[in-house]
């Protein structure tokens, strides 16, 4: 028989989660002896290159977005910022076709695939607003060339790529929680199914 | 009751091998250690692009006779952003796919009016000005017709003048008022009050920059550094930056589709809409991949994947 406590949503989503992610699962200490290959690396490369590219994007937003063009000390940042940016994306185009290779999303596993692709897509957006927030002329050639194809899709009705405040926004605030969030969901599925095993091949 | 068929594709063999040791937090430690440091490495070597942004100042300095053509194209409603469509104005359509006219469909969003925002509301913020305001009364209250021979007059006298000791110099003709507001505006763009009014036109505050960003795209100046930067459409455009950096280069496939025909030929008027159709079609195919016969099956097809488990198949 059941009791009030065991029918309370804070018992019922702690007991699921316990269950789906128990301790040995979120923070294993043991993986099967297939994950072997350099392959793997690029995961979690990812996800370092994320933390950086957060970290160095934090400071960068302490001084605004004018400090990196006035100071050395800022434009080696930003350089911090836009090389991570670039590790970030070759760690992360590798471990997508890495996983592809490996029909990664077998066993119940398709949406880790479904949330790293979508994770993929907003970076893109994230690494574009940031393009295009950079307050030089970079930031203007390509606003005034992305606007066209954006514009051509409907989208420039409520995203306007040379509106510097809404991009800035974007860039800063609304694309990066989405692209934590995300990862966060993508390692949890990742936690929970495990890495794929390999293709069981006939005799 | 039936059991399931095995689909390999689909379906993942139960491992029974043997598990090795792994340290997940130290693996990840090491992953941000060697990160930064590379970070670090790549800044300190190659450092990072900041060319300085052009100004209407700059241009009006640089190309005066750029400008002022561009300017009475902007006076006129000839200009590309005059006859953009939306999310601009209604002077267009907008790109299309078949019956689909998505961005009219979606409507305006920054509305500009490019005689009004970009020639008489700036003129008009000059104090002092007795015959550049009997100038503005004049082409304001004067008819559409009037209107457009003065323009064409003008534009057709522009052809022959020129700009020397500061001073635009362009043949006498029948241009009513133009040739003393497009002489005022172009001593208002070199002195760069031009690009204080057309971003302060909302209020004191502001971080929108479109107007000046739509005028500085329909002349050449904008564009004539970008093909020397190797910016152009035709160039890869977007997805690279100044100077010799890997910049967008994720965008590949995106960019691309611009260099190849039919869209870069005949397919050009409508080439950005059917470029993102394409794309949010081979995006749906990737994201939806573990659902469709045939592209799931190629990785075990390929067998890329016994160079990745190469250690597992020895043991097997």
């Amino acid at each position: 028989m059941t009791t009030e406590i065991d029918r309370q949503w804070t018992t019922r989503l702690r007991k699921t989660v316990v269950e789906k992610l128990p301790p040995e699962k979120l923070l294993p200490d043991t993986q099967p002896a297939y994950v072997a290959s350099w392959i793997y690396v690029f995961g979690v490369t990812t996800l370092a290159a994320l933390g950086i590219v957060i970290a160095t994007g934090c400071v960068l937003a302490m001084k605004g977005p004018l400090w990196w063009h006035l100071s050395s000390t800022g434009h080696f940042v930003n350089s911090l910022h836009l090389w991570s940016v670039e590790i970030f994306f070759f760690a992360m185009v590798i471990h997508l076709w890495g996983k592809y290779f490996m029909a990664a999303w077998r066993g119940g596993r398709q949406l880790t695939w479904v949330t790293g692709v979508v994770l993929f897509l907003t970076s893109i957006g994230a690494g574009f607003t940031g393009y295009v927030s950079q307050t030089n002329y970079d930031s203007q050639w390509i606003s005034t060339q992305a606007k066209d194809g954006i514009n051509a899709t409907g989208g420039g009705a409520f995203f306007n790529v040379l509106n510097l405040g809404q991009m800035l926004m974007w860039h800063i605030v609304l694309l990066p929680l989405a692209a934590v969030a995300l990862t966060a969901v993508h390692v949890i599925y990742v936690r929970i199914k495990g890495v794929v095993p390999p293709f069981e091949e006939e005799k | 009751m039936t059991k399931k068929v095995f689909n390999p594709d689909v379906d993942a063999p139960v491992f029974k091998g043997k598990y090795a040791p792994y340290d997940i937090i130290k693996e990840g430690t090491i992953a941000v250690v060697v990160v930064a440091l590379l970070t670090v490495v790549l800044a300190v070597l190659f450092s990072s692009p900041d060319e300085k942004a052009v100004t209407i100042k700059s241009w009006s300095n640089a190309t005066p006779m750029d400008f002022v053509a561009t300017a009475i194209t902007e006076l006129d409603g000839t200009s590309g952003t005059a006859t953009y469509g939306p999310p601009y104005n209604n002077a267009a359509t907008g790109q299309q796919i078949g019956p689909f006219t998505l961005a009219k469909w979606m409507g305006l969003n920054a509305k500009v009016n490019t005689a009004s925002d970009f020639v008489v509301a700036p003129l008009s913020t000059l104090a002092d000005q007795p015959a550049l305001k009997t100038a503005l009364t004049a082409f304001t209250s004067a008819s559409s017709t009037q209107k457009a021979s003065w323009e064409a007059n003008y534009s057709k006298a522009l052809t022959t003048g020129r700009f020397s000791s500061g001073t635009l110099q362009v043949p006498a003709t029948n241009a009513g008022p133009v040739p003393v507001m497009m002489s005022a505006l172009t001593a208002m763009a070199r002195s760069g009050a031009l690009d204080q009014a057309l971003v302060t036109a909302k209020g004191f505050y502001t971080t929108d920059y479109t107007k000046p960003l739509l005028f500085m795209a329909d002349g050449s100046f904008l564009a004539s550094k970008a093909q020397a930067q190797h910016l152009s459409g035709d160039q890869w455009g977007m997805m690279n930056e100044t100077g010799s950096y890997p910049g967008q280069a994720w965008l590949w496939l995106y960019t691309m589709w611009y260099q190849v025909p039919p869209f870069s030929t005949s397919w050009g008027a409508n080439a950005d809409a059917l470029v993102w159709a394409l794309m949010m079609i081979l995006t749906l195919l990737l994201a939806l991949m573990p659902w469709i016969p045939g592209l799931r099956s190629i990785p075990r097809k390929v067998k890329v994947y016994r160079l990745i488990w190469r250690e597992h198949y020895k043991n097997v």
